[in-house]
């Protein structure tokens, strides 16, 4: 069966210090070579710290930013050239702020009915009778549409960013720290919604967060991110429980967890990316690094089964 | 649009400016039906008559022109043309502003150093150039005006649009569809109105200024043409013996543009989101405290708050962000905070050392005695020598402490010296010391770096430091691991730990993660709507919580290890502080409530384990 998503060595960099003519100063490469598969009706947990290249990923599949090298296929249809309006009816995205991802200047109905008259050039009672139909999806009352984003709550407001995103019938959602913005008690509301639509629309998901607990809750499959490169995936109740590189152990470990003590405090930060290190990334803050990581780049290879890990030492179960 | 005007006419000066300039425009709308002298009628035996003289209530000019007709029809003119050049600089500027900013890269590039070129020259001398190379002439003088106000508005909106093109709705646009022309008209240009009026009301009265001065100079309105500038040109060779034609329209141009600018500034000042809120007065520089009388105090502790009421006055309403809370923190020991966003746990916080805004923050109740010592009222010097010494806060931002400008190591030294005359080398010294406290390696090099040099781990670790620069009894910390990444707040909650058993600090720590109450404190109190609803050693309230809300809670946060399941919601959503039903505050989301929980005030039962709930879920 073909994937709902797949990705081939997709890469992104960027240039630094650009000037009017001339080579730019410097290049930083936010995505190295990365090639996954998210088949139908899964979802593929995305974990990372801040400038691993997270959203860059995202931007990237969603066609709001075009990848440098490397190929993007969504049901078996490559689509190369990064246009939002070609990708728009196969691939959405969620937004992390749920408040200002809603111009706050125009009405619940408006926002919601863009992507329906662009991307399926609706209108009339068909229009109406669609909006009416996501809005119920989403749990939210119909009096809401003619209100403005300002006036509602973050809760809220993300399951109308939920709800255009869907009104564009994509295959996939990328959800990007949908519900980092959001407190506990409402972040379940939303995660339950989500799960619903999911089975009902049979949608496929790319689930971004920096919660691993969250990620491994709503997650078929687990990838971890650093520096840019997959370094582990798998099965989202194995990465975590028995990871097999040494940074996910030590996300792991970091985890503020009911229970166990403070833990995994370790020293050290992410390499300098205008001066990328020669091997393996996280040599410098590994207590397995030998001279072989300091030299040579690690490739994702299997472990054992399903578990793959870019390391040259993996960590025994 | 009621409210904008009910804001702009608050502000009295702009109401007088509104009034003024009304009455200008009015009378120059009406000026063709008044029964006045032609404007251009000479006269030159009736040159130079006073003001009050028969038929010419403002005398006549050296023509002998009807000085109040040509007044008339110079002000229409004047105010014409002023207009027109604001609306043309502005909507050009706007639109130069717009393109760039959206577009950026090379547009961005070309276009903005051309406008720098632009700004580059004398505003002056360009008009001048500007006149000399199309002619003298009312139109012409238009132009010079419009063309040299146009950077103005070119580079404010350019800016503006870049913090509007990096929005996330942009991006939604584009994702539905929406090509660069359609997001450009309908997602942009309506954020950016209110900044183009803003920006047009409070350079208009330049550029009719700047007409005036033009056409005194003989560049703008021609003979016999009457312009309030070229009025006074004319009049400037009988400034000596008949000062009133000079008068008279100077006298004009200051009314005109000394109300626009009252107007523009009101304008501004309205249409300000910023200044919409609260008053337009200075904060004040500890909370206004309005309480009746202190509570007795109930034990004794290093920090005790008792029955402590914070309320935010806004207008009419009345939000009670605190309400009636005591905790105890004694020397040495770790105490958690946690509840939702809105629950009152920074405002609580804030109190201790005064520090909430005031307006609209109010003190209504309650006491805050540091080793017995009422800090509640307490006068303003004491409050400050106190901040540092004794109580120290780290914020989850610790941007927001520390100067952007500032080397970090001369910002460590500046809080030293502050509270202890030491000497610079001194000082210096005991900076890097605290670097190093703080594990910030290398620390004497990374003295010398700014804020914006460090990664954010880093810069919470100095935010740290700045705090124990003082050596602190308290530190109350705000949720000062949030924004990290997982690894980097295990570094920092250890760090905490380590200094609290190493320095015997007090801590009172400020979260919405049990995971990080469990490790870091060993007693818990939860919010909710602005109250304690439970409180007592934490690994008894997380091994059995008794109050729904709290074991709900609880139930929301998923663990880690426990693979893919469906988790706990509460529905419904937590409560407006300004309008809290009466009872239990949790009832609405209870599963447990009765009619009991809605009836009234429901206290905190308990001594070292507290609980505010009728049905708890164990009996504590
Ligand atoms: N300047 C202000 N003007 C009016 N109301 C305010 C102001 N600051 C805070 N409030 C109100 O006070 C209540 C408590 O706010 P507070 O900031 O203490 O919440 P918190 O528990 O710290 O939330 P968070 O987790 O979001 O930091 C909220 O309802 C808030 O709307
Ligand atoms: S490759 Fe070497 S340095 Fe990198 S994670 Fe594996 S063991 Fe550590
Ligand atoms: S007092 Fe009543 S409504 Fe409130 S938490 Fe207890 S049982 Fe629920
Ligand atoms: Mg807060």
């Amino acid at each position: 069966m073909t994937p709902a998503l797949k990705t081939t060595d997709l890469t992104r960099s960027f240039d630094i210090g650009k000037r009017l003519f001339g080579p730019p100063r410097a290049r930083v490469h936010a995505v190295n070579p990365m090639s996954f598969e998210v088949p139908t009706g899964e979802t593929l947990g995305i974990v990372g710290e801040s400038g691993c290249g997270k959203s860059t990923l995202a931007r990237m599949l969603v066609g709001l930013l075009p990848p440098t090298s490397g190929q993007i296929e969504i049901e078996g249809r490559a689509l190369d050239r990064a246009d939002p309006a070609a990708f728009g009816r196969l691939i959405q995205y969620v937004f992390q702020d749920p408040v200002s991802s809603l111009n706050p200047r125009k009405t619940i109905r408006q926002i919601i009915e863009a992507p329906l008259r662009n991307l399926h050039g609706m209108h009339g009672p068909a229009l109406d009778a669609r909006i009416a139909e996501l809005f119920d999806a989403v749990n939210l009352r119909p009096e809401f549409l003619s209100r403005y984003p300002h006036e509602f709550s973050g809760g809220q407001a993300q399951r109308i960013g939920i709800a255009r995103a869907l009104a564009a019938s994509p295959r996939i959602l990328i959800l990007d720290e949908p519900v980092s913005a959001l407190d506990v008690s409402v972040q379940a509301q939303v995660l339950n919604l989500l799960a619903e639509l999911k089975v009902k629309l049979n949608l496929t998901y790319l689930f971004i967060s920096h919660d691993l607990a969250v990620v491994e809750a709503v997650s078929d499959r687990i990838a971890v991110l650093y520096f840019g490169s997959l370094v582990e995936s798998g099965p989202a109740e194995k990465v975590f429980a028995t990871p097999r590189h040494p940074y996910t152990k030590l996300l792991a470990d970091s985890a503020p967890v009911v229970g166990r003590p403070l833990g995994g405090a370790q020293s050290g930060e992410l390499p300098d990316p205008l001066n990328p290190p020669l091997g393996c990334a996280f040599a410098t803050r590994c207590p397995r690094a030998s001279d072989l990581c300091k030299r040579a780049i690690p490739e994702l290879r299997v472990v054992e089964g399903d578990q793959f890990a870019a390391c040259h030492h993996p960590l025994a179960p | 649009m009621s409210l904008f005007l009910r804001l702009l006419f608050r502000n009295k000066l702009a109401g007088f400016g509104a009034v003024v300039l009304g009455l200008i425009v009015v009378l120059a709308l009406l000026t063709p039906i008044l029964p006045l002298h032609p404007p251009n009628e000479t006269n030159t035996a009736n040159r130079f008559l006073r003001p009050l003289s028969d038929g010419h209530l403002l005398g006549t000019d050296h023509l002998g022109r009807d000085l109040l007709s040509r007044l008339m029809w110079g002000t229409r003119l004047s105010l014409a043309v002023g207009f027109a050049a604001a609306l043309v600089a502005g909507l050009l500027g706007a639109t130069i502003g717009v393109i760039a900013g959206y577009f950026g890269g090379r547009t961005d590039n070309v276009t903005m150093r051309g406008i720098d070129m632009l700004m580059a020259f004398p505003y002056i001398l360009l008009a001048l150039a500007i006149v000399a190379v199309l002619g003298p002439g009312l139109f012409n003088a238009l132009v010079a005006v419009a063309v040299v106000n146009i950077p103005f508005f070119a580079r404010n909106i350019r800016g503006v649009t870049v913090g509007i093109a990096h929005r996330e709705f942009i991006d939604a646009a584009r994702l539905a569809g929406m090509g660069n022309t359609r997001i450009l008209l309908t997602e942009v240009v309506p954020n950016i109105v209110p900044v183009v009026v803003i920006a047009m009301s409070t350079t208009i009265g330049w550029m009719i200024l700047e007409t005036a001065g033009l056409s005194f100079l003989g560049l703008g309105s021609q003979p016999p043409q009457a312009d309030l500038g070229s009025m006074l040109g004319e009049a400037r060779a009988a400034l000596i013996t008949a000062p009133h034609t000079s008068i008279v329209p100077g006298v004009m141009i200051l009314l005109i543009v000394m109300s626009v600018n009252l107007l523009g500034d009101g304008i501004r000042d309205a249409l300000d989101p910023r200044l919409r809120s609260g008053a337009l007065s200075r904060p004040m520089a500890a909370t206004r405290v309005k309480r009746a009388e202190a509570p007795a105090p109930k034990g004794d502790g290093l920090l005790r708050i008792d029955a402590l009421e914070t309320q935010f006055h806004v207008g009419p309403r009345i939000y009670r962000a605190v309400n009636r809370v005591s905790l105890q923190l004694d020397p040495g020991e770790c105490l958690g905070l946690i509840g939702e966003s809105g629950s009152g746990k920074s405002v609580t916080a804030l109190s201790v050392m005064g520090l909430v805004a005031s307006p609209p923050g109010v003190i209504t109740g309650g006491a805050i005695r540091l080793n017995g010592q009422d800090l509640i009222g307490a006068p303003y010097e004491l409050l400050r020598s106190l901040r540092g010494r004794k109580v120290a806060y780290i914020f989850q931002d610790p941007l927001s402490t520390l100067h952007p400008l500032y080397r970090i190591g001369d910002q460590l030294i500046e809080a030293i010296r502050v509270h202890e005359p030491v000497s610079h080398a001194e000082a210096h010294r005991r900076a890097i010391k605290l670097l190093e406290d703080v594990r910030i390696p290398n620390a004497a090099q990374r003295a010398r770096a700014y804020p914006h040099e460090m990664s954010g781990g880093m810069r919470q670790r100095v935010g740290i430091a700045m705090a124990l620069a003082n050596d602190p009894e308290i530190i109350i910390a705000d949720e000062p691991t949030t924004a990290l990444d997982v690894t980097v707040q295990a570094q920092i909650l250890a760090l905490l730990d380590d200094l609290r058993r190493s320095r015997g600090l007090a801590i009172l720590f400020i979260t919405h993660d049990f995971g990080v109450v469990a490790q870091l404190c060993d007693r818990v109190a939860v919010m909710y709507g602005g109250r304690i609803v439970e409180a007592g050693p934490t690994p008894k309230v997380l091994a059995a919580p008794a109050h729904p809300y709290t074991k709900r809670l609880i139930a929301c946060v998923p663990e880690l290890g426990a693979g893919r399941r469906a988790l706990a919601a509460i529905p419904g959503l937590p409560p407006a502080v300004d309008d809290l039903p009466p009872g239990c505050a949790f009832a609405p989301r209870c599963e447990k409530a009765r009619d009991s929980c809605r009836a009234g005030e429901i206290a905190l039962d308990g001594d070292a384990r507290q609980v505010r709930c009728l049905f708890p879920e164990v009996t504590p």
